[in-house]
């Protein structure tokens, strides 16, 4: 056995998983359609979340985790390394601490990357069932934001590409520009229903739609493109 | 009813828009536009209250924040009452109902009033503490009729069917105050690409503009706001908060702003778009510079009987009339101390009506404004003051006379003068309560005989508030400013060019603040410095002859600027009154200190959104669904929701805990452990940062084993505990309790970031990403046996605390085989998302056992039967392990001195009358003790008499058939066998038996089978 | 409300995601069982409580989780500087506090 146990936990065979918001239900009125609600919410869940660790100032480090990922890794609190197209993310969270985003299924081999390509003094930690990823799309999002966390969301401050870790409400949450006018939040399970009530109670003025599943889930990044295009 | 006192033209008022309101059970009318204040005016409603002391009529006596006796009680039904509002700054909507806060049973029959006409003399500062004090056991019943007589209003009974919410913001420049000045800074800092709020606590915004005789760029003063405020609203980075009011201003800028943003349409918040609206929202504001452009309020002169209603201070007779169109009364008599306030005079003889005369306290008055009121022929009595009002009601005359204001006395004849309303002005005071809030000291100026704001860093004061109140000074001082502040905050602001305004000669204004009474202070009639606390000149003269020199003395024994007031009106003649009587300055004096917060603020405000279902955070586990809907009864832990138990039918709690009990002890039972904190250890030196945390020894732990651990504070205290397993040579898996999960992983962060950082390991939070399950009891190996096929069970390969990695219903799984029971059991943890799916395949092939879910009542029952403590139960941050008998625990022989070992060998920590863990037995069998009580060595209860302990967890157990507690007393582990006595709130007294901690199967035989 | 310059995340954050922890530079005797009683005592129990500049301990909490050192005067609570742990204050009682300004 080596120094460190990976384990692969997702089950080979038919099993009905459940994201965290599974219980939460809306609970309050929500805009008919997506082209109504002026803020959109979605579950993106089952996702691979990775926290790894490690010394930034080692350059051996820095070259395995973008051998490994094929990304590079970021230096400083904020910008986000992105790649969009194969649903890959990176975000500073300390100066030895990343998130590591990876699509759903794919948390095992992403951290077998990792320690393929690592040595000495690093960890990697696969928490993909203790938090889950919302996304937040239209042109009230940022405002929304505002009745959510004391951290300026205003574009001068954040730029879209941008990822922090702030209060969110009376819990935590890492809030990230993806673009325009879409945001994601990372938020932890146990704390997931209370998070999501409050968003959809905060977002009631603004007219909310909640979107679930693949189809609804573009429809709603559509139709808040178009409001984002308007809103500018 | 007509509105007698509105005039036919002018003001700010909508004459298209009637709107009905109610006061006093009384139908008014008055126009959109008005404030409650300004169409009572209109209506011609002298007495809107009863003074809170000694309950004389009272009248309205400003148009802003500083009125201190039209506070009203505002609501048509119950749920929307709404006490403490000033009518000055309610805004007039159709359907209104008001009504005053005092007077009972009513405003203009009041029966406390016959009390305060007689008794008035008797009612000094102390007056309640001197009276009704002694005896102290009656003061309960005599605050019941007092509290009666003298309300500030009353909360509703229903609940408030409205939302409240909070915004943060974060802004270059705040400008709180849209008067001349702040409009000016808002514009110069907003040209420059800043972010900019302005906000303003009126209804609308331009403050002194709006009722300004002055023209600007020739043309009247409220249009250049009009085209300034356009400006602003076509500025994406400007933010315009009107209805806002700044209530605190908090440590390094932050301020909080409170937007009333449906109470100008409504009592209760109105639907928009079929959707709620927010009716009061906070925003919380953090600015990169604050601009305090709040103006001032002016101070009324202090005479006698001057709380007579149809005295205002003469700013407000300007407002009222050229504002709102109205004028408070017939015959004004204008008393003042500098020129600003003839505007008062002028502004009514404009609305033709009588002005007696002007009473000015200086012997030369010279300005532009004497000038014109000369050029009218208004008769003008130089050197003298009103020194008198007559009048119950209303104003019937004023007495006047020559005063010696250095001297403090009358100086020569009095004259009586008819009329009905006074008007007066002693000074100008700069609003320096919000600057006050962060701690900065007013400073006293002598050219403008007030206080400005102490310097706080990223503050400009600008306009009255800095001594600049004239508006041409305003508008250049909040320009310059605007543009500064835009600079600071690193933008390039263009010059704002000023219009154009012409200089208002001004003589130099007289220092007048109490004037003196042919009668001295004490025996004159009544000269009231805050009348909304029912302070007199002579209570301030009395408290510093009673030896009250500070100045915040002299505040708390009188009550002057207590509560809401927060000494807007008043204060500054209380303080100069305090020096003429200690014969020293204002400055000397000082100021009261101003609290948050400005003006009264809704608790809904404060509240936000963090009421009911969002009050606190909820936490939930992944099987929170399934434990709903099986009935469970919910325990909070933390901010985790915990099953507690699990009724059937009609159980009682007590039946449904003695049935899981059995179940667990008699086949297997199952419990939802998930919310127990875990964190995930990696690292070379993982090994010995557990050696240094924990007080017992890692270094041997082996792959595929638990152990328990101990957490000490470095005092020795114990913190936390829990099983931790080896999951690789260099990687672990700690648990802690469900409440302590944060804090030690916080803990440990601080000892690896702080002291050793050389240590090559690091930690994280996995609690939320596991599931955990425990089945518990004889039958939890065949019931587990059922779902894995790739773990061997058996007892000699699968030892109790070892764990292994394997999959149960098809999950990836670790299971530990660790019990908090004291029976056979298995922790199964798979990844949350999977955990339903693995929790039911339990109960799917449970049922031939009775698996039964069991919560953390039957779980508390279960482990003190075994002796095992609960940290924060048995402990207090007091108990070392050796007072919990853990000795077995702790690993002395480690070469590293871990955290807690040096303090267990202070004198204190090594005395042997500390509490000590020991177990209770009732000699009642039947009698289940309560927690917390506390435990003597004596049968006969004697007071005092030594306390040695208490009862830390007391249940009644069915497998041994009797009540049993855990306690600590001191000495205990020396005292088994001895009998102690519990002595109860209602004179019982239980006696009990002093034993071991471990009541069931002490040799451990049942949970290594 | 503190607004506080985490020098982990390099920029002013609000103070709800910091907890204070205290005095700062509380270092833990080097050889604990070779400490005396007071000395232990001393170091576990005596804490500054300073009018004027204090060195303190805090934590970003529900930020980067690092700690850090503020110098703060509890007087005006002005933070003069932040600085790492291991760090030493730039800014010490008795000496001209205008250098360092809050960063």
């Amino acid at each position: 056995m080596s120094d460190y146990a990976q384990m692969e936990l997702n089950p080979r065979g038919a099993v009905k998983s459940e994201s965290p918001l599974a219980m939460t239900r809306a609970r309050v009125a929500q805009a008919a359609s997506p082209q109504e609600a002026r803020v959109l919410i979605c579950e993106k869940a089952f996702l691979g979340h990775l926290v790894l660790r490690g010394n930034a100032d080692d350059e051996a480090f820095r070259a395995g985790v973008e051998r490994a990922l094929g990304l590079a890794l970021p230096l400083e609190m904020g910008p986000l390394s992105l790649d969009e197209a194969r649903g890959i993310s990176i975000q500073w969270m300390s100066p030895d601490e990343w998130l590591l985003i990876v699509p759903a299924g794919q948390e095992f081999a992403a951290e077998a990357a990792l320690r393929g390509q690592l040595t000495g003094h690093y960890a990697v930690m696969n928490v993909s069932g203790g938090q889950t990823l919302l996304e937040l799309s239209g042109p009230c999002v940022r405002e929304l934001l505002m009745k959510c966390t004391p951290y300026d969301v205003h574009p001068r401050h954040f730029p879209v590409g941008k990822g922090v870790t702030s209060v969110f409400a009376k819990s935590s949450a890492v809030i990230r520009r993806v673009g325009e006018a879409r945001w994601e939040l990372v938020i932890r399970r146990s704390f997931a229903d209370y998070l999501y009530s409050w968003i959809l109670d905060a977002a009631e003025e603004f007219g909310v739609f909640v979107a679930s599943g693949e189809a609804a889930r573009s429809a709603a990044r559509d139709a808040a493109r178009e409001l984002a295009t308007e809103a500018r | 009813m007509s509105q007698q006192n509105r005039l036919g033209t002018g003001g700010r008022i909508d004459r298209s828009r009637p709107l009905r309101f109610t006061f006093n059970g009384v139908d008014y009318q008055g126009f959109a536009g008005d404030t409650l204040a300004s169409a009572l005016l209109a209506n011609g409603v002298d007495v809107v209250n009863r003074s809170f002391k000694y309950s004389r009529p009272r009248g309205i006596v400003a148009a802003g924040a500083e009125e201190p006796n039209a506070i009203v009680q505002l609501g048509a039904s119950e749920a929307a009452q709404v006490p403490n509002v000033r009518a000055t700054q309610q805004a007039l909507y159709g359907g209104l109902v008001a009504a005053s806060t005092n007077g009972w049973p009513n405003v203009d029959r009041d029966l406390m009033g016959v009390i305060g006409s007689v008794g008035g003399k008797f009612m000094p500062p102390g007056f309640y503490y001197k009276t009704f004090m002694a005896p102290a056991s009656l003061w309960p019943k005599y605050e019941k009729y007092i509290r009666k007589a003298a309300g500030l209003g009353r909360v509703p009974k229903e609940a408030d069917p409205d939302i409240y919410d909070h915004i943060n913001r974060h802004c270059d420049v705040l400008v709180i105050g849209a008067g001349p000045a702040g409009l000016a800074a808002a514009l110069a800092a907003a040209r420059s690409g800043a972010r900019v709020i302005l906000c303003d606590e009126q209804e609308e915004m331009g403050g002194s503009l709006l009722d300004s005789r002055e023209l600007v760029d020739g043309r009247p003063a409220s249009a250049w706001a009009a085209a300034v405020l356009a400006e602003l609203a076509t500025l994406p980075e400007v933010l315009v908060l009107p209805r806002t009011t700044a209530n605190g201003y908090h440590d390094h800028n932050f301020v909080t702003l409170h937007e009333r943003r449906t109470e100008h349409l409504a009592d209760l918040a109105p639907s928009l778009n079929g959707r709620r609206q927010v009716r009061a929202r906070m925003h919380r504001v953090r600015a990169g510079e604050v601009i305090l452009a709040t103006g001032t309020h002016e101070r009324p002169l202090v005479f006698s009987n001057n709380d007579v209603p149809g005295n205002l201070v003469a700013g407000a007779v300007s407002t009222y009339i050229r504002r709102y169109a109205v004028v408070p009364g017939r015959r004004l008599v204008l008393s003042t101390a500098n020129d600003h306030a003839y505007r008062a005079a002028l502004d009514w003889h404009d609305a033709g009506r009588e002005v007696v005369a002007i009473v000015d306290a200086r012997e030369h008055p010279e300005g532009d404004l004497v000038n014109e009121a000369r050029a009218r022929n208004i008769r003008i009595i130089p050197g003298s003051a009103v020194i008198e009002a007559q009048g119950k009601k209303r104003v019937s005359a004023v007495q006047v006379a020559r005063i010696d204001i250095g001297g403090f006395k009358v100086a020569g004849r009095v004259e009586t003068l008819a009329c009905d309303t006074i008007a007066t002005s002693g000074g100008y005071s700069p609003v320096v309560h919000l600057a006050a809030h962060t701690g900065a000291r007013p400073e006293w100026r002598d050219d403008i005989l007030g206080f400005v704001p102490g310097k706080v860093p990223g503050m400009t004061p600008v306009g009255g508030v800095h001594g600049k109140g004239a508006l041409i000074e305003a508008l250049a001082d909040g320009a310059a400013a605007g543009t500064a502040a835009a600079q600071r905050t690193g933008f390039t602001a263009p010059a704002v060019e000023l219009p154009k305004v012409a200089k208002v000669r001004e003589g130099k204004a007289a220092a007048l603040y109490q004037v003196p009474h042919v009668k001295p202070a004490m025996r004159a009639p009544k000269q009231f410095v805050d009348p909304q606390n029912d302070v007199t000149a002579a209570g301030i003269e009395l408290a510093t002859r009673e030896g009250f020199e500070s100045i915040e003395h002299v505040k708390r024994y009188t009550g002057m600027g207590f509560g809401t007031d927060q000494g807007k009106l008043g204060n500054i003649n209380g303080m100069a009154i305090a020096a003429r009587c200690l014969k020293q300055t204002i400055p000397q004096t000082g100021t009261t200190v101003f609290r948050p917060n400005y003006t009264p603020v809704t608790f809904g405000a404060i509240a936000g959104r963090n009421c009911r279902e969002f009050f606190d955070p909820r936490r939930f586990t992944a099987l929170h669904a399934w434990h709903v809907e099986h009935g469970a009864k919910f325990e909070e832990v933390g901010q985790w929701m915990r099953p507690w138990y699990f009724p059937r039918g009609n159980e009682s709690m007590h039946e449904a805990v003695q049935r899981e009990c059995r179940a667990v002890r008699e086949s297997v039972g199952i419990l939802d452990a998930s919310t127990l904190g875990k964190i995930e250890i990696q690292g070379k030196d993982a090994r010995e940062f557990l050696n240094r945390l924990y007080t017992n020894a890692w270094t041997k732990l082996d792959v595929g084993k638990c152990r328990y651990g101990l957490m000490c504070k470095d005092d020795g205290m114990v913190m936390d505990d829990g099983v931790t397993a080896c999951i690789a040579e260099n990687h672990f898996h700690m648990t802690t309790t469900t409440g302590g999960a944060a804090a030690v992983l916080d803990w440990m962060e601080l000892w690896h970031q702080t002291e050793w950082p050389e240590l090559e390991v690091y930690f994280n939070s996995v609690t939320d990403h596991w599931a955990a399950m425990a089945i518990n009891g004889p039958n939890a190996r065949k019931l587990l046996a059922e779902l894995t096929d790739d773990i061997d069970l058996s007892g000699e390969n699968f030892k109790f605390m070892d764990w292994r990695a394997g999959t149960v219903a098809g999950v990836p799984a670790r299971v530990y085989r660790i019990s908090f029971t004291g029976e056979l059991s298995f922790e199964i943890n798979v990844q949350a998302n999977h955990a339903l799916h693995v929790w039911q395949a339990l109960f799917d092939k449970g049922e031939k056992y009775g698996l039964t879910p069991y919560g953390t009542e039957t779980m508390h029952v279960l482990r003190a039967e075994k002796g095992f403590i609960i940290v924060g139960q048995e402990t207090d941050g007091s108990m070392t392990p050796e007072d919990l008998g853990m000795q077995w625990c702790v690993g002395y022989k480690k070469p590293f001195s871990w955290i807690g070992r040096r303090a267990l060998t202070r004198p204190d920590t090594k005395r042997e009358d500390r509490k000590q863990l020991v177990g209770l037995k009732p000699l009642d069998p039947q009698l289940v003790l309560d927690e917390g009580a506390q435990i003597v060595l004596e049968k006969e209860i004697r007071i005092p008499m030594p306390m040695v302990g208490h009862v830390t967890s007391s249940y009644f157990s069915p497998t041994l058939g009797h009540a049993f507690a855990l306690a600590v007393v001191k000495g205990g582990s020396q005292r088994m066998g001895q009998t102690v006595y519990l002595p109860m709130a209602d004179g019982r007294v239980h006696a009990a038996e002093v034993v071991s901690p471990v009541f069931y199967d002490a040799e451990g035989a049942r949970q290594h089978v | 409300m503190l607004h506080i310059y985490c020098p982990h995340c390099a920029e002013y954050r609000e103070e709800e995601e910091f907890r204070p922890k205290g005095e700062a530079h509380i270092a833990r005797p080097v050889a604990p069982e070779a400490a005396s009683d007071e000395e232990w005592g001393t170091y576990l129990f005596f804490r500054k409580n300073p009018r004027g500049l204090h060195h303190e301990l805090w934590y970003h909490a529900a930020g980067c989780r690092k700690f850090f050192n503020a110098t703060r005067d509890t007087v005006s609570y002005q933070i003069l500087e932040t600085y790492k742990v291991g760090q030493k204050p730039s800014v010490v009682a008795g000496q001209s506090s205008n250098k360092g300004a809050a960063k």
